[in-house]
């Protein structure tokens, strides 16, 4: 078992643990960058669906999962993403290059307006106000008219970046991935300032942090703002992987199966959001494989995939309520310390209910 | 607005009166959880659903006579409400609120599934408990609405009277105050739990079998949950009374929001919500302390 020694104050806000950490990350970086080489388009399709749903993910995480302000609307944001996105380029004509970010800026500016309306709100309330911001969102841009297609959709344009195409499976791969690293290491740096502490001291205890001397309106409004900039983003580059987008692509279900990805990755932590996605998005190819093995009436009958992905979300709340990265850590742990291995040393404290109700 | 005369803004009214009845009796059973333990149901809209598809079977497909069928499904669907607690959401006992949250959001996920397997994902058509119109002039409602309107007043008063009288429903108060505390008093706070889920599950199924006639079973139909949801916050979320008023309100103003503005149907009931949320975002009979640190 290694123990760190701190030696001094900026060891606990580096980038990486120590240089055995930093080897395995860029080993994985250079494994993804040569993943073209080995793998045919189909995976590299599904793993650049998995890096734009990680994006999203990453989004929500900071919102709910540093901030603990429980969202039931992200989708709505990335809804607004592909939108802005589509409607810049193919009616505006603005460069990609430009309206990626003018996209993921307008859809930061949605999420700053309702994150200052929202602030105010709590738990239960917080949800359903986001998740009716989630239905609106698809009901508005649905009426939309011409402007942004109704319910018929836009057509997205190809990716052109400085006169070059992104137009195989390996072009789009390599810039969703791209993106990506940049989504973590700007998660990572947040996480390392005053402001990423800022928004981890509201989670832990609204009271605590605004005693401390924290701004909480503003550092939850500025935690919509980030999470809808990654949403945005990941929605501009979903509108390209669909190639066509309507509302009902980014409904409420949508919202719900995004919130439910970061649970099963892990909430609270950005390996939470990469495993999430992992799961997300190769489950329905996993199942198909499942399939094959199942007598043909449970396999046929439509609802076997939504039903399976409901029992392994509940088996996950039940017994392992850390997500994938929670066990991962157990299983780490285990073999670090390995004869000594305790089931306690992960048991949360339990909370009985006392309400704060009037009556 | 324009073309919109007075009979007709009676009907729309009768219309939205009934309509929000059912999302009060929803939205019953997602307070009467929500006081009893602070866990939040979001699964409420599915157990109307599957309420629904029970009567279906009972009904429809066994061909039981109506009030026999309705009977047995109250029965099976108050025995699903108990198991769901006994069975899963009590292992979460003395979680995060927000694990419930999820845990819920994918009990409705696979309840919808389990449907849809079993029933199919058509729509369904389900006898209404009672036929004909009643009419004033031009104004026409019909007895299954007048029903709902009915059977939602006696379930509001109902529980109002259970929850002052009864011993049980005393008790019931007292765990929703402080679970230990009602622990140590001697009142059986498993059985009583598992009872509260079991009597939303009740109220849903209700709401599910008058629902059912007017927009068809089907397992999309859980979906009206979300409404009862917003009717719900509109009251305050934790009083019994301010949830029927909430979705009341949202009933009401819901057909006369679709008439005006026809592109954007089916928003108003959200709108309305985030309104009130905005001028008291507690609800408006709010009931909530600021919470201790």
């Amino acid at each position: 078992m290694r123990v760190l020694f701190r030696k001094s104050y900026k060891q606990d806000i580096r980038l990486f643990r120590d240089r055995t950490q930093a080897f395995w990350y860029l080993l994985f970086l250079c494994i993804a960058l040569a993943a073209p080489l080995f793998l045919d388009g189909y995976f590299l399709d599904e793993l650049s669906f998995v890096y734009i749903y990680a994006i999203a993910g990453l989004g929500l995480m900071i919102l709910t999962g540093f901030s603990g302000q429980v969202s039931f609307g992200q989708a709505a944001f990335v809804a607004i993403g592909a939108y802005a996105h589509t409607i810049l380029l193919s009616r505006y004509g603005v460069p990609w290059i430009l309206s990626l970010p003018l996209a993921a800026l307008i859809t930061g500016l949605v999420g700053l307006a309702i994150g200052r309306i929202c602030g105010r709100m709590h738990g239960l309330y917080l949800a359903i106000a986001t998740l009716s911001i989630a239905i609106v969102t698809e009901r508005l841009i649905g009426g939309g008219g011409d402007f942004t297609g109704g319910h018929r959709g836009l057509p997205v344009p190809g990716i052109d970046i400085f006169g070059i195409a992104i137009d195989q499976s390996w072009k789009t791969y390599l810039l969703n991935l791209a993106l990506f690293v940049g989504a973590i290491l700007m998660t990572r740096n947040l996480l390392r300032t005053r402001s990423g502490r800022a928004l981890i001291a509201i989670r832990d205890s609204e009271v605590s942090a605004r005693s401390l001397g924290t701004n909480v309106a503003f550092y939850k409004a500025y935690a919509f703002f980030l999470s809808a900039v990654f949403a945005g983003l990941a929605g501009g580059l979903l509108a390209h992987a669909f190639y066509y987008i309507t509302p009902e692509t980014f409904g409420m279900g949508e919202s719900i199966r995004l919130l439910l990805m970061i649970v099963v990755g892990g909430i609270g932590t950005i390996y939470g959001a990469i495993f999430g996605a992992f799961f997300i998005v190769l489950l329905p190819t996993v199942l198909s494989w499942v399939k094959v093995l199942l007598p043909g009436a449970i396999a046929t009958s439509g609802g076997f995939d939504s039903l399976a992905f409901g029992m392994i979300l509940l088996g996950f709340i039940l017994f392992e309520p850390d997500g994938l990265y929670g066990r991962w850590v157990k299983i780490h742990h285990y073999f670090n310390v390995f004869p000594m291995y305790k089931r306690r040393s992960f048991q949360r404290q339990k909370t009985f209910l006392k309400t704060e109700r009037l009556k | 607005m324009t073309g919109l005369s007075f009979a007709d803004a009676i009907q729309l009214l009768l219309v939205g009166l009934s309509q929000g009845c059912l999302y009060s009796l929803i939205a019953i059973g997602l307070v009467l959880v929500y006081k009893a333990t602070e866990q939040v149901n979001f699964a409420q809209g599915e157990f109307m659903m599957l309420g629904a598809f029970v009567g279906y079977q009972f009904i429809v497909l066994w061909g039981l006579p109506y009030w026999l069928g309705a009977l047995l499904t109250l029965v099976f669907m108050g025995g699903f409400g108990y198991g769901v607690d006994a069975l899963v959401v009590r292992r979460l006992t003395g979680q995060p609120v927000f694990t419930v949250f999820i845990l819920t959001l994918a009990l409705g996920i696979a309840l919808r599934a389990v449907a849809g397997i079993v029933w199919g994902f058509g729509n369904y058509s389900l006898p209404a408990p009672v036929e004909g119109n009643l009419a004033f002039g031009s104004v026409i409602i019909g007895w299954s609405s007048v029903l709902a309107i009915l059977v939602t007043a006696i379930v509001a008063s109902g529980l109002y009277a259970f929850f002052r009288y009864a011993r049980q429903g005393v008790a019931m108060q007292a765990l929703s105050l402080n679970q230990l505390a009602a622990f140590y008093m001697g009142i059986p706070v498993k059985r009583l739990t598992s009872s509260i889920w079991a009597m939303s599950a009740i109220f849903g199924a209700i709401a599910g079998l008058l629902l059912g006639p007017v927009t068809l079973v089907s397992t999309q139909m859980g979906f009206v949950g979300f409404k009862a949801f917003a009717g719900a916050i509109v009251g305050g979320f934790g009083s019994i009374p301010g949830a029927v008023l909430g979705c009341l309100l949202i009933g009401v103003t819901e057909p006369f929001f679709d008439i005006m503005f026809p592109t954007f149907k089916g928003i108003g009931a959200y709108l309305i919500m985030f309104v009130v949320l905005l001028i008291r975002p507690e609800g408006l009979l709010a009931q909530i302390y600021a919470k201790k640190v």
